[in-house]
């Protein structure tokens, strides 16, 4: 039973870790840009959720619209102000561009906000149900499973609509795309801001299960890039997959080594898999 | 090319005078300026180093912190069991050098951002074992070292001087590497790894050499920061920031030069001290302020805003006088 | 006289699809060897497998080695150069440069300065010498062909394979590299020349090696094999191969009589 539960356990904080991932490695697959300011943008989704709930009273459930679209024109707006003008440039001057922002973005929220760590008090918690002997916390549930519709809902957006056709198309080939009539750097920007709005999203439903802080910003990152190489870079399914796969490693590892030791059992499967299989388990390319 | 011979020439003893300006910076037996270039040399060693990998082969390493780190702790702990201070630092470096080889046939046949997810995150997991392994390390309270007994006044001098002789090997190894056969290959290399294996370069032998270059000195300079300031934990000496600078000092001076990185690292310090020191609150977003400004303002940093000049001018006059170009090849 | 290449059952299988089938082949010294077959056929691919880029299963024995499994850096510096079908030039670095990397490392013990001197003695005999201090993405599409079998040369190659160096080319451009190509093979350069353009072939080549699918479907001199009636139905369909050996036929036939 012990085990069920801690499956669970990895499973509910693994959809949780697919949304964070899948803006970052939608931006990664189609700008070929490793956007170092993802963990903030989802501190930030939290944030507005935590201002959103303190003083509108809105759910944090329900304010990923608002933090979905405020990080969405921040996104846009740095992608085609800012990330477009080197777009063309070795991928070290794009990682070292983003690392830059995140200094600043990251700086700023710490000016704003400080480093204290806040929580979001529910005024009606809906508290834990167990089923069939296994504790089911209905906040976290209830987060995984927007989590897991967001990113459903962004895999219909790909595949169905038109300017996810032309996502997809620009990341096949930006040359052909151009030809074909699509304003590759306006969608550049609409991906980069699409990644900002996951990113914020989940930002605001991790506002119910983590307390929020700037100094957060570098684990989300960093499992992000885990979860993008786990699951092999550029598809949703990836990133799913990899996510669920890292939730449920981490709760497993937590048990084994202690809870401490979460982030370092990923770390070493990330370099372990870049060696070994940088394709990550999938192994499959593209958004189809 | 005659022209070129002299600019070299003048470059040269031009670097050489600077150094040893530098060296008798303790004839001013002002400690404050000898921490500053104790400071300064050490992050010339830095990005000298990663312009090993990063500059001349072109690939985005971010283990600088973790050579650093590791260096730092092997200095620390060989030191602790007796070894003099200088084979200690030898020692440190060797150590780094042979873990950059190793990491390097693991990991360099990775390209672009998976080289440098796996390069950044090789620093968090010695970290993370640094600050475990209780027994070897004192883990996350960090480890003292043995006390020096000689006069403070004359710690700083050895520690500026030593600091600043490695700095002058890193020099000089960039100058090696880019006279050498070794950095030539690196620059075919970064142009294209392919063609570059096609017309003969062992481009695995090359890129790992570079790696195990771009680590003997940054694990040197790690132990003798260690032995400079006495105290280490984990999060100081593998500190991701560590990765980061020597790649702004590079890039600001001009990535894939030989003095480039050198004066880069120079105007970071001076910057470091001015600006951020005084505005402590903000000093993160002060360094990413630079960042932005460097990318956007000075791609070539401040030597690619020389050469490039140069460059185009000289590109500019053959574009008139082809036919006459031509003649004078012929004649030669 | 015994063969400088010779290749034994050689095959490469990508997933499911074969690109090339159980090749065998062998080509004496001196000799112009044209590769042809129509787009898909395998030719890149067996150059690649050749070249050491992938490994195939089977023999390859070059100069009486065996190199199947060895690395590409090591089969170019044993003696074997190619060019690309896309010119892969060093684009940041001039057209001296850009030839003095093969002319380093192609051999062991190599100084800059003599890479330098035998670089621009490459860049002349191509015609490429008023042009060696411009950077290569400067140079025109024909430069750059040049500029890639100049970096062939410097490697003092035994054997060079070119990939379509003519694609892209307008005819007398076209003249001028065929010139060029049978000067190097009058240097006592063994030639493998993959190309499209019938013209050419005929040309320059001594023997003509035909695939298909991968296969080898034929081979001899160039008027054997073009009159090949395997070789025209890999071309031009089943229809065609047909009505020309009707054609054939026909014309022994009214001759007999």
């Amino acid at each position: 039973m012990l085990y069920a539960q801690i499956l669970v356990n990895g499973l509910i904080l693994g959809g949780l870790y697919a949304c964070i991932a899948v803006g970052f490695s939608l931006v990664w697959g189609v700008l070929n840009v490793i956007n170092i300011l993802h963990g903030s943008f989802v501190v930030l989704g939290s944030y507005v959720a935590y201002f959103a709930y303190v003083h509108l009273g809105i759910h944090p459930f329900l304010s990923i619209v608002l933090s979905g679209a405020l990080l969405f024109a921040l996104g846009y707006v740095i992608q085609a102000g800012l990330i477009n003008r080197v777009i063309a440039a070795p991928v070290l001057t794009t990682l070292v561009l983003t690392f830059g922002l995140e200094l600043l973005l990251n700086n700023a929220v710490l000016v704003a906000f400080s480093a204290d760590y806040r929580a979001v008090q529910l005024a009606n918690p809906m508290g834990s149900q167990i089923i069939g002997g296994i504790v089911f916390p209905m906040e976290r549930v209830m987060a995984t499973l927007l989590a897991l519709a967001l990113t459903g809902l962004l895999y219909l957006m790909l595949a169905k609509s038109k300017i996810g056709r032309s996502i997809v198309a620009v990341r096949m080939d930006p040359e052909a795309a151009a030809l074909m009539g699509v304003k590759v750097k306006r969608i550049y920007a609409v991906t980069f801001g699409v990644g900002a709005l996951m990113a914020g999203a989940a930002g605001s439903l991790l506002s119910v299960v983590f307390p929020i802080s700037p100094l957060n910003s570098t684990e989300f990152l960093g499992i992000a890039f885990v979860v993008c190489v786990l699951g092999g870079l550029g598809s949703i399914a990836g990133a799913m997959v990899g996510g669920l796969a890292l939730g449920v490693i981490e709760s497993f590892g937590a048990l084994l080594i202690g809870p401490q030791h979460g982030l370092t059992i990923a770390f070493s499967l990330l370099i372990l898999l870049l060696i070994v299989r940088p394709t990550g388990i999938m192994g499959r390319r593209g958004y189809e | 090319m005659n022209k070129g011979q002299t600019m070299h020439r003048v470059a040269v003893a031009l670097t050489l005078i600077a150094v040893a300006l530098i060296a008798a910076l303790p004839a001013l037996s002002d400690n404050y300026l000898l921490r500053l270039g104790t400071m300064g040399a050490m992050y010339a060693i830095l990005a000298l180093s990663w312009n090993i990998i990063g500059g001349f082969a072109g690939y985005p390493s971010f283990s600088t912190a973790a050579f650093f780190g590791l260096g730092a702790y092997s200095g620390a702990i060989l030191q602790g069991a007796g070894l003099p201070m200088p084979l200690a630092w030898v020692a440190a470096g060797l150590i780094a050098m042979a873990f950059a080889t190793l990491l390097g046939l693991a990991i360099l046949h990775l390209k672009g951002h998976y080289f440098a997810i796996a390069s950044l995150v090789v620093a968090e997991v010695l970290l993370e074992i640094t600050t475990s392994w209780t027994s070897l390390t004192g883990g996350g309270m960090g480890l003292n070292l043995p006390i020096i007994r000689i006069s403070i006044d004359a710690q700083a001098r050895l520690f500026f001087w030593s600091m600043l002789a490695i700095a002058v090997m890193a020099l000089g190894m960039n100058y090696w590497v880019s006279r050498h056969r070794l950095g030539f290959g690196l620059m075919c290399i970064r142009q294209n790894e392919d063609a570059a294996s096609m017309v003969g370069i062992n481009t695995t032998l090359y890129k790992v050499t570079a790696f195990a270059l771009s680590a003997v000195l940054v694990g040197a300079a790690g132990a003798l920061y260690a032995s400079w300031v006495f105290y280490i934990e984990p999060p100081d000496v593998f500190a991701t920031l560590t990765s980061v600078k020597p790649i702004v000092m590079a890039m600001l001076g001009g990535a894939g030069t030989v003095l480039g990185p050198a004066i880069g690292a120079v105007l970071f310090l001076a910057m470091e001290e001015l600006v951020w020191r005084n505005l402590l609150q903000i000093h993160a977003a002060a360094l990413g302020l630079l960042i932005v400004a460097l990318i956007f303002f000075l791609p070539g940093g401040l030597l690619g805003l020389v050469t490039g000049k140069r460059k185009r001018r000289v590109v500019a006059k053959k574009g008139e006088t082809t036919s006459n170009s031509a003649v004078k090849g012929g004649a030669a | 006289m015994s063969p400088i290449l010779e290749l034994t059952n050689v095959t490469q299988r990508f997933g499911g699809l074969t690109a090339v089938d159980d090749v065998t082949l062998s080509v004496m010294p001196g000799e112009v060897v044209g590769l042809i077959g129509p787009n898909g056929a395998g030719k890149t691919t067996l150059v690649n497998v050749i070249t050491g880029v992938y490994r195939g299963t089977g023999t390859i024995v070059f100069d009486g080695q065996r190199i199947e499994a060895l690395k590409p850096y090591q089969i170019s510096r044993l003696g074997v150069a190619r060019t690309y079908q896309v010119v892969q030039p060093f684009p940041e670095m001039t057209a001296l440069e850009n030839v003095m990397a093969p002319a380093t490392f192609a051999h062991a013990g190599v100084s800059l300065t003599t890479a330098r001197e035998k670089a621009a003695e490459a860049l002349d005999f191509v015609g490429l010498g008023a042009e060696k201090d411009k950077r290569a993405s400067s140079l025109t599409l024909a430069g750059r062909k040049r500029l890639e079998l100049a970096k062939s040369l410097a490697m003092e190659p035994k054997v060079l394979l070119l990939d379509e160096v003519n694609a892209g080319l307008n005819p007398a451009e076209i003249d001028v590299a065929v010139d060029l190509i049978r000067r190097i093979a009058a240097r006592g350069v063994t030639i493998i020349i993959i190309e499209h353009l019938m013209k050419v072939v005929m040309n320059l080549c001594t023997r003509i090696v035909v695939l298909h699918h991968g296969a080898k479907i034929a081979e001899g001199a160039p008027d054997t094999v073009t009159s090949d009636p395997a070789v025209i139905e890999a071309y031009l369909g089943n229809r065609y191969a047909k009505r020309a050996a009707e054609r054939a036929a026909a014309a022994a036939g009214g001759a007999h009589g």
